[in-house]
């Protein structure tokens, strides 16, 4: 097994009573895109600023590059960039401005900095744009400023939360490429997202909730690992109306709106098939299609949140 | 035919040098749901923005169920929904203080406010958590709470700036339920969203480009209008596939979808087995493939890549 260059083992963060991180291993090794996923309030975050040395674990130990998170943080710090879409530039500074600011911070002085800041413009696609607000800048712009910023020190890790939050589909398929160009080049990358289309592009996926590790393993093996039923993608008139009509029903496992159609999991796909037709048809609604899919990785991820028991949402 | 329930009529605004939005048309029917869909930037806030009165348009003339939104800005707004972008409701007050504080900015009776609470809060799946403080909720929750807190009021119009941005896929999933309830009892719904299996569900999309509507129409208006077909291919390695495709003549738009590369074609004069020798010959490994309509992403990529260079961009 190459080099692990994040790894945790019994991560634990609890917050009075609320165990927000409970026992989280991790390996991530180098050069490779690690997907970190889960619902909303899973403790992604807070694993992450475990991992950046930025709060400490209430139990268990990680290193980061070779780094214990808690004795050497300074040096976890300097091996790694960060970057949310959230809190990562200052929307009052230009885009060189900010550029100079975070060369500040990661001490990269002189002629190094001169060429990296001139790297950053380039492959952010902001030459000519230097003067610009970073306020004054779309979502995908922006998102490329703050990932120039967080990897203007060039380092081996980088941290990114939801790096494409509010970002279109044209920008996060720019961004991947350049994520994908990043872990060609040995950096390893560690990230949070909720496009499933994004997870696909992960080497390994782990899926955190309830603060614990549920699933993990390459995306192939996630699909296919836990969507051992079979799944019907059903294409008909009036989504909703055949959405409730579909709902309460034994021959059906679960039925979900995905696109323009509905997802239905069954373990009796005969059976299954059955009820859908007689059921629409009662409703006087248009069935045009049904045919069993392969399961998708949101599929996936919805299933074994199911499985594992009833969270918030 | 009935008022339209929101309407532009060549609407601009203007910040500074830059044209935000330059001529923009629509007309969004009564109990209609519709997609604002664009790159960044293309001016989807903006419409928005003008829409729910913030913002006064350099040009043109905006209505919601017929009354003017610069003429008559308080008429309008009793009628619509403004859902925002960022949380706009107070991080340390408990969702049900919020949606109380709600109802008394809109001077909602005290003997109706409470029935009217109880019913949001049951609608957002919102009742086991009404003590807990907004900045407490997790990312779905608090949108959820956000999308009450516009309902208050009963509106009928709703314009929803990029609701479920940050939800995780069954949060999603959770909040589109809600909007289907919506839709049913009759509400109009203009939206904006980044997700194109969300664009995929409106009635009708508007694709939004520099500030224009440069396409508008049903999803399979808008797939089939496009003229291609999309070879959908299944490759070892698809993400070092996809690369190495690029640079063969004819392969140039593949792109990663999933585990599989989709490869626009123009369906005139398609002969995909011609086109898929041609990408072996050129070293490319093809497991597996498939032709196919376009998918509402493929559609927003073609509109995409027609648009100049970002450096060369606003």
């Amino acid at each position: 097994m190459s080099r692990a260059v994040v790894e945790a083992e019994g991560l634990t963060r609890v917050f009075d009573d609320f165990v927000a991180v409970d026992h989280v291993d991790l390996h991530v090794p180098a050069g490779t895109v690690f997907g970190f996923l889960g619902p909303n309030g899973a403790g992604k975050s807070t694993t992450i600023k475990m991992l950046c040395g930025i709060l400490r674990p209430s139990s268990g130990r990680a290193t980061v590059g070779g780094f214990d998170i808690v004795r050497e943080t300074e040096r976890v710090k300097a091996s790694l960039g960060y970057m949310s879409q959230r809190f990562s530039l200052y929307e009052d500074l230009t885009v060189e401005e900010n550029l100079r600011f975070f060369a500040g911070v990661y001490d990269v002085r002189g002629a190094r900095r001169a060429a990296r800041i001139g790297w950053a413009l380039e492959m952010a696609g902001l030459r000519g744009r230097e003067q610009a607000r970073a306020s004054e800048l779309a979502g995908g712009w922006r998102q490329r400023l703050a990932l120039g910023c967080a990897i203007l020190h060039e380092p081996p890790i980088l941290f990114l939360d939801e790096p494409t939050s509010g970002v279109d589909p044209a920008s996060r398929r720019n961004f991947w490429e350049m994520i994908g160009d990043l872990a060609r080049q040995g950096v390893t990358v560690f990230v949070t997202t909720h496009f499933m289309d994004e997870a696909e592009h992960c080497d390994t996926l782990a899926l955190i909730h309830g603060g614990k590790v549920v699933a993990s393993g390459s995306p192939s093996t996630l699909k296919h690992r836990h969507v051992a039923r079979a799944l019907l993608e059903v294409e008909c008139s009036d989504l909703m109306r055949a959405y409730a009509a579909l709902k309460p029903d034994p021959a059906i496992a679960s039925v979900a709106l995905f696109g323009s159609t509905l997802h239905v999991v069954a373990d009796d796909e005969a059976a299954a098939r059955a009820t859908i037709a007689a059921r629409l048809g009662a409703c006087g609604l248009a069935l045009r299609r049904v045919e069993r899919i392969e399961p998708s990785l949101e599929d996936a991820f919805v299933a074994i949140i199911e499985a594992s028991a009833g969270g918030e949402g | 035919m009935p008022t339209a329930a929101i309407a532009a009529e060549r609407l601009a605004k203007r910040y500074g040098e830059v044209d935000a939005l330059r001529e923009f048309n629509l007309e969004v029917r009564p109990g209609e749901l519709f997609g604002l869909v664009g790159p960044d930037g293309a001016g989807k806030t903006t419409v928005l923005r003008i829409l729910a009165g913030l913002l006064r348009p350099s040009a043109g003339r905006a209505t919601i169920d017929g009354i003017d939104v610069t003429a008559d800005p308080a008429a309008a707004k009793s009628r619509i929904g403004y859902m925002s972008q960022r949380f706009s409701l107070s991080e340390t007050l408990s969702v049900l203080e919020n949606l109380r504080y709600v109802a008394e900015v809109w001077g909602v009776e005290p003997n109706a406010r409470r029935q009217r609470i109880t019913r949001l809060l049951e609608f957002g799946r919102l009742g086991p958590f009404q003590d807990r403080l907004a900045r407490n909720l997790s990312g779905g929750m608090k949108q959820k709470l956000a999308l009450a807190a516009c309902l208050v009021h009963q509106p009928r119009i709703l314009l929803l700036d990029e609701p479920t941005i940050g939800v995780d896929p069954l949060s999603r999933r959770d909040f589109w339920i809600i909007l289907y309830d919506l839709l049913h009892e009759g509400s109009t719904i203009l939206l904006s969203t980044p997700y194109m299996d969300e664009a995929e569900r409106c009635g009708r999309v508007g694709f939004l480009l520099d500030g224009r509507v440069v396409a508008c129409g049903s999803p399979a208006e808008l797939k089939s209008d496009l003229g291609v077909a999309v070879l959908d291919l299944r490759c070892p390695d698809p993400r070092a596939t996809a690369r190495a495709l690029r640079r063969v003549a004819g392969f140039e738009s593949s792109v990663l979808f999933g585990d599989r590369i989709h490869v626009t074609l123009p369906r005139t004069g398609l002969d995909p087995a011609a086109a898929i020798a041609r990408a072996r010959a050129a070293g490319v490994a093809v497991a597996d493939w498939r032709t196919g309509g376009p998918s509402l992403e493929d559609v927003f990529l073609a509109y995409t890549r027609a648009e100049p260079p970002p450096a060369a961009a606003p």
